[in-house]
């Protein structure tokens, strides 16, 4: 000890020297690692920005198109039709149907009438159609959002001058009467409700058909089936058929749901013989297609869940002389089931923004009533999408932004379902 | 050497031509179990006597855990694992064709390594089964089933307020004391015990062989361990097991522990027992 005065009978460094020269020998070696770990920091920075901008540059995008300034044009002006004190929207509905025989032809207003008496319309309704039917608001020009916000003052001077007698209102392309109105040739009157209803009819095959299925199969593969080379070339194609390209099972779909099932997926031997019938072009083609599409995204996510079921587990409800049957059902479910509805959920929304396969399989593109049941014709909300984008008139892209803004409205809502589901299954079990 | 060969041939000979007088809860005739093509247990044959707790020691890896599964046919569940010779429970070979593993698994129960409750509530733990084996009670009879059987594994104490808790919730040794419930309620005629308390500290520890004791009187015990302190203690009767040239885990001695420990016949026993080897 007294060798060494520096240091405590430990062995400690006691004077500030020995410490400093102690702490040097670590030195070298950690600037240069600091600097690693600050680049890659950096780069994985970098890599999140870039998710975070390609994402808010699709919102604002989308944003971008589904709202802005609309240059409408009438027919005939509103005010015009109402020359007295009332303007059109106080008018009550006899006056406004009175109005509305004395600017349209007989026929037509007959045909409105049989649709449905003006005695039993609102005032509302009453007032729309004399909208759509006399003054016919048509845009003859639409803007989007940032160009609308910041030429505000020169957009007016403009339409005051190209289109004489138009109205130039800001207009939210997303609105209540897009939700709930039915295709139209004229976008100002189109709405997405064939459109909604159709993909929710698709999804709802795709539920039914695609689950049980699935998780039936995993189970299979996972609990009962033996390692033979058969079962390893099942496994082997299941796992790439899940990275088919979606448009290779529109073909199957049309090969085989719509042509070779065609009594059966248009209903015929059901003895439904739906007047709107498309010769197997159905709901029902388009759903099973997708729950194909999607079956062995959800085997081999399901057979993933039920594999993370600890082991430990099985044996202990072997154990106690439980059956096969038993265990699967009272212990490796319940504790997949988190597992496999998510992956089961995320795979619907998958098959919720499919496009391509639709098209094949022969979605509708106008449709302008409901379907009415699994043997109708059938539009979806990409479809719908994808053919108002390439129609030439400015107005139908600003109704896809809005389309667009449901369809993913409706898509987060699927996903955070699976999260719900998830976070509420995991808590009971543990 | 070649008195131990014909030793077993002896045995063997005996096992084949007298059937089992049904005294012992189990026996094991030239048990062989292999995985895949390694033998890793052969002709192991060994008579466990009723009500009494027999301890299996050895080294890692002699085959101890794969003998005691294949009493309540575990191995089964290992796709590659082959079992040959037989295992009589009570005079009846579980391995014969007609005989249900489930079935098997009923009458011996097994209690494992680590403790892996339901996760379930305490409640569900030991109702559930009772239920997949017919119970048809009203949930009285159930409540007094979970009642009674946790006493006998006294742990009712403990957990008579949170009957509806997690199985989970519950500390490593209570989880440990709850699997053995668990198994008690389906009234097996055996219980195996594979390392139960290797995963638990020494009072757990201590519990859990007070336990045995206690159920050592309506059961028959087999327990798997790797502490011989532990075998000394709390068993009747000892089997030592260790390896061959091939890395075959056999039968080496077998006798009451007194005697095993005190005055072993064979060198290796008391090389290993002693701590010189293993």
């Amino acid at each position: 000890m007294s060798a060494n005065p520096q240091r405590d009978e430990f062995g400690n460094a006691q004077s500030g020297q020995t410490e400093a020269t102690n702490r040097f020998i670590f030195i070298p070696n950690l600037t240069s690692r600091h600097r690693r770990g600050r680049i890659w920091a950096i780069v994985f920075l970098a890599s999140t920005i870039v998710g975070v901008i390609a994402l808010t540059a699709l919102i604002v995008t989308i944003l971008n198109d589904s709202f802005g300034y609309a240059a409408i044009q009438f027919t005939v002006q509103p005010e015009t039709l109402a020359p007295g004190e009332k303007t059109l929207e106080q008018m009550t509905c006899p006056e406004l149907a009175s109005l509305l025989e004395e600017n349209i032809s007989p026929n037509r207003f007959r045909q409105i009438q049989s649709e449905k008496p003006f005695s039993e319309r609102t005032q509302r309704e009453c007032y729309e159609l004399v909208i759509t039917e006399v003054a016919k608001p048509k845009a003859v020009e639409t803007w989007p959002l940032f160009y609308s916000l910041q030429y505000r003052h020169e957009l007016a001077l403009y339409v005051e001058q190209k289109y004489p007698g138009s109205e130039l209102v800001f207009r939210s392309w997303i609105s209540k009467d897009f939700i709930s109105s039915h295709q139209s040739s004229d976008p100002l009157l189109a709405g997405l409700r064939t459109a909604i209803l159709g993909s929710l009819f698709v999804i709802a095959i795709v539920i039914v058909v695609a689950f049980p299925v699935g998780i039936a199969a995993a189970i299979y593969l996972e609990e009962y089936a033996t390692q033979s080379w058969i079962n390893r070339v099942i496994q082997t194609n299941i796992n790439n058929l899940a990275g088919v390209p979606s448009i290779i099972y529109g073909m199957l779909g049309l090969a085989f749901f719509v042509r070779a099932l065609e009594p059966l997926t248009s209903g015929t031997i059901f003895g439904a013989t739906v007047s709107t019938t498309a010769n197997g072009r159905t709901i029902l083609s388009a759903g099973l297609t997708l729950a194909l599409l999607i079956l062995p995204v959800i085997i081999i996510n399901s057979q993933e869940a039920i594999r993370a079921v600890p082991s430990s587990l099985r044996e202990a409800s072997y154990g106690m002389g439980a059956t096969k049957w038993q265990t699967v059902w009272y212990h490796v479910l319940p504790n997949a089931l988190p597992g496999i509805l998510t992956g089961a959920i995320l795979s619907v929304s998958r098959a919720f923004g499919e496009t391509a396969p639709l098209v094949v399989v022969g979605a509708s593109t106008f449709i302008t009533y409901d379907p009415g049941n699994i043997f109708s014709k059938f539009t979806t909300i990409p479809i719908q999408i994808y053919q108002w984008t390439s129609r030439p008139q400015d107005a139908f892209r600003n109704i896809a932004g809005a389309a667009i803004i449901i369809l993913l409205v409706l898509l987060l809502t699927l996903n955070a379902t699976a999260i719900l589901l998830r976070t509420r299954f995991s808590r009971r079990l543990i | 050497m070649k008195i131990d060969i014909k030793l077993s041939a002896l045995q063997a000979g005996l096992a084949s031509s007298k059937k089992s007088n049904g005294w012992h809860s189990i026996e094991a005739r030239n048990l062989n179990v292999f995985y895949g093509d390694f033998l890793a247990v052969k002709d192991v044959n060994l008579n466990v006597e009723r009500q009494k707790i027999t301890a299996i020691i050895g080294p890692s890896g002699c085959g101890k855990s794969t003998v005691i599964r294949a009493f309540n046919r575990m191995n089964d569940l290992v796709p590659i694992a082959r079992t040959e010779g037989e295992v009589l429970f009570h005079g009846q070979n579980i391995y014969a064709e007609e005989v249900d593993p489930v079935e098997v698994r009923k009458r011996i129960g097994m209690v494992f390594q680590k403790p892996n409750p339901f996760p379930k509530s305490i409640y569900e733990n030991i109702a559930w089964g009772a239920r997949i084996n017919g119970f048809k009670g009203h949930r009285a009879d159930l409540d007094d089933l979970v009642e009674s059987t946790l006493k006998s594994a006294a742990l009712w104490d403990e957990v008579k307020d949170k009957l509806n808790q997690s199985g989970l919730s519950l500390s490593g040794g209570q989880q440990q004391r709850l699997c053995i419930a668990r198994t008690i309620a389906i009234k097996p005629d055996i219980i195996l015990m594979d390392e139960p308390c290797s995963a638990l500290d020494p009072i757990s520890t201590l519990k859990i062989e007070e336990l045995m004791r206690d159920l050592s009187v309506d059961y028959t015990i087999i327990i798997v361990t790797h502490n011989m302190q532990q075998a000394a203690r709390v068993s009747d009767f000892t089997a030592f097991f260790t390896l061959d040239e091939l890395r075959a885990g056999f039968l080496m001695e077998y006798g009451p522990t007194n005697r095993i420990f005190m005055n072993p016949k064979e060198k290796v026993t008391e090389d290993y027992i002693t701590g010189r080897f293993g």
